[in-house]
């Protein structure tokens, strides 16, 4: 019962604060949300940091098939780590101080946006993309994982950055507070957070030798057979068997669905390889090591291997297969995939010793 | 993939400007490039909305035939299942169930249903009277 007593109706109450103000942001369209967000307030606090060194340093990179959770009744993939941890391991290694907050009350959460934006500071909030009006419609799906920043209000209306569009929009109160309280699967209660203070000179170069050990690690060593390149010789082996444990129509429901968290949901393609790719480049610069530039290449041929899945297992569900798309070439497409990866990481942390 | 492989296939963004995506230039380094789209992307796509817009005929259909109230259209238009839906309006998911039942649907209170329409956007009236609106639609 304790549900009823935390009901509140989502179109907010007619005490809201009216002000103007708007925060000089500079809006950079990203690729991703996250690190979009990470990049973009970072360089508002005069941290030099790109997005695709915002993904790296921030451990992005990860693979997780999940088929115990279920998503639109469709199981779970993710080319990423967990929704939070760019931002969090990025100020952690380059010594910034995040305020986070969360709330239980939507009055609470816009007020308190509100005073931050009064003081000038711009705010990034965690939302459900599902209510966000300015989102292209094709896109307004249930996902509550998209990360925006808030950079001023005027009148009822909130200034945003939002890194995944080419302009900054605006979005009435009401409807961002329907977004910071969207429910489900990692439900964002409002969550909201921005840097109350960065250091003048953090130490990128060390983050960045943390960081490409770590996700390497994280991707050949973790000892789960659904996590990392293991996770991907996992789901190789399930996609061969789709059709005949789930049927035709179905398994090309399960097909698209992985597609779509492959390329769709702000992953710069191929699953994130692709900025990594650009992170390793970015890397091989920063640190002068020379063999992170063929690692960089490596990883844009692998990004290229995740992208002929798509295109073969697209032409799946569109009902129109060529000679060659069947569930079990997809299934060597992605053993081809783990094991190029597999190899990649252990020549990356070789690189790194 | 290089910046020149960048495809620009116009279709689930349409008219929303464009997406960025990295890519090799000429000189093999990484650019952020914008794309208006890819093909297979939009094909996945459409079939995610191809699935919505089944469970939306679905409901519609046991509407009319009077098995399911209203509810279940509007819960199908916002891709809720009972969980989401439930956490949505703040009740149990055994009442939401309930509530899906025409003949206990037509008996609840313009509280209960107001709750519906704050989360679906819709007036009273719309929800009260669907089957009468939709019915003289055809």
């Amino acid at each position: 019962m304790s549900s009823e007593i935390s009901w509140q109706p989502i179109s907010l109450s007619n005490k809201r604060n009216i002000m103007n103000t708007h925060i000089p942001f500079t809006h950079r369209q990203s690729a991703h949300c996250e690190s979009g967000v990470t990049s973009n307030l970072l360089r508002h606090h005069n941290i030099q940091c790109s997005e695709a060194l915002a993904f790296g340093i921030g451990e992005g990179l990860f693979f997780a098939y999940l088929p115990f959770i279920k998503l639109n009744k469709l199981p779970l993939t993710t080319y990423r780590c967990a929704v939070g941890n760019i931002i969090d391991k990025v100020n952690k290694r380059l010594g910034v101080d995040l305020e986070r907050k969360k709330f239980r009350s939507p009055e609470k959460a816009m007020q308190a946006l509100d005073e931050k934006l009064l003081e000038g500071i711009p705010v990034g909030c965690q939302t459900g993309a599902y209510w966000l009006p300015y989102f292209p419609p094709a896109f307004r799906f249930h996902f509550n994982m998209h990360n925006l920043v808030v950079i001023g209000k005027e009148g009822d209306e909130y200034l945003i950055s939002d890194p995944v569009l080419e302009d900054t929009v605006r979005c009435k109160s009401a409807d961002l507070a329907r977004a910071r309280f969207a429910k489900g699967a990692l439900a964002p209660n409002g969550a909201m957070y921005s840097i109350s203070s960065a250091p003048v000179n953090p130490d990128i170069k060390q983050a960045v030798k943390q960081s490409i050990v770590a996700v390497s690690k994280a991707m050949i060593k973790t000892p789960v057979f659904f996590l990392g390149t293991r996770g991907i010789n996992f789901l190789a082996n399930r996609v061969a068997k789709w059709p005949k444990n789930l049927g035709d129509k179905k398994a090309s429901l399960y097909l698209g669905q992985l597609i779509r968290m492959q390329e769709e949901i702000g992953t710069g393609g191929g699953g994130f390889r692709f900025m990594y790719a650009a992170y390793l480049q970015e890397a091989a610069e920063l640190l002068g090591i020379e063999e992170l530039h063929s690692a960089s290449n490596d990883m844009t041929l692998i990004g290229d291997t995740w992208r002929s899945f798509a295109v073969s297992g697209a032409r799946i569900c569109k009902g129109r297969p060529k000679k060659d798309d069947t569930y079990l070439h997809l299934s060597k497409i992605l053993q081809q995939c783990a094991g190029d990866e597999k190899k990649l990481y252990q020549r990356i942390l070789q690189i790194m010793q | 993939m290089k910046t020149s492989d960048v495809p620009q296939d116009l279709g689930m963004i349409g008219e929303y400007g464009r997406e960025v995506c990295y890519a090799v230039d000429s000189e093999g380094k990484y650019t952020l490039s914008q794309s208006l789209g890819w093909e297979p992307k939009n094909i996945v796509n459409s079939q995610a909305w191809d699935t919505i817009s089944e469970e939306i005929e679905k409901a519609l259909e046991l509407v009319q035939q009077k098995r399911v109230s209203p509810i279940a259209v509007y819960q199908a238009k916002h891709q809720m299942d009972l969980s989401l839906l439930a956490q949505y309006v703040g009740m149990a998911k055994w009442r939401v169930k309930r509530h899906l039942k025409p003949k206990i649907f037509n008996k609840l209170s313009d509280k209960i249903l107001l709750r519906y329409c704050d989360v679906f956007g819709i007036t009273l009236d719309e929800l009260r009277n669907f089957l009468a609106t939709n019915k003289s639609q055809q």
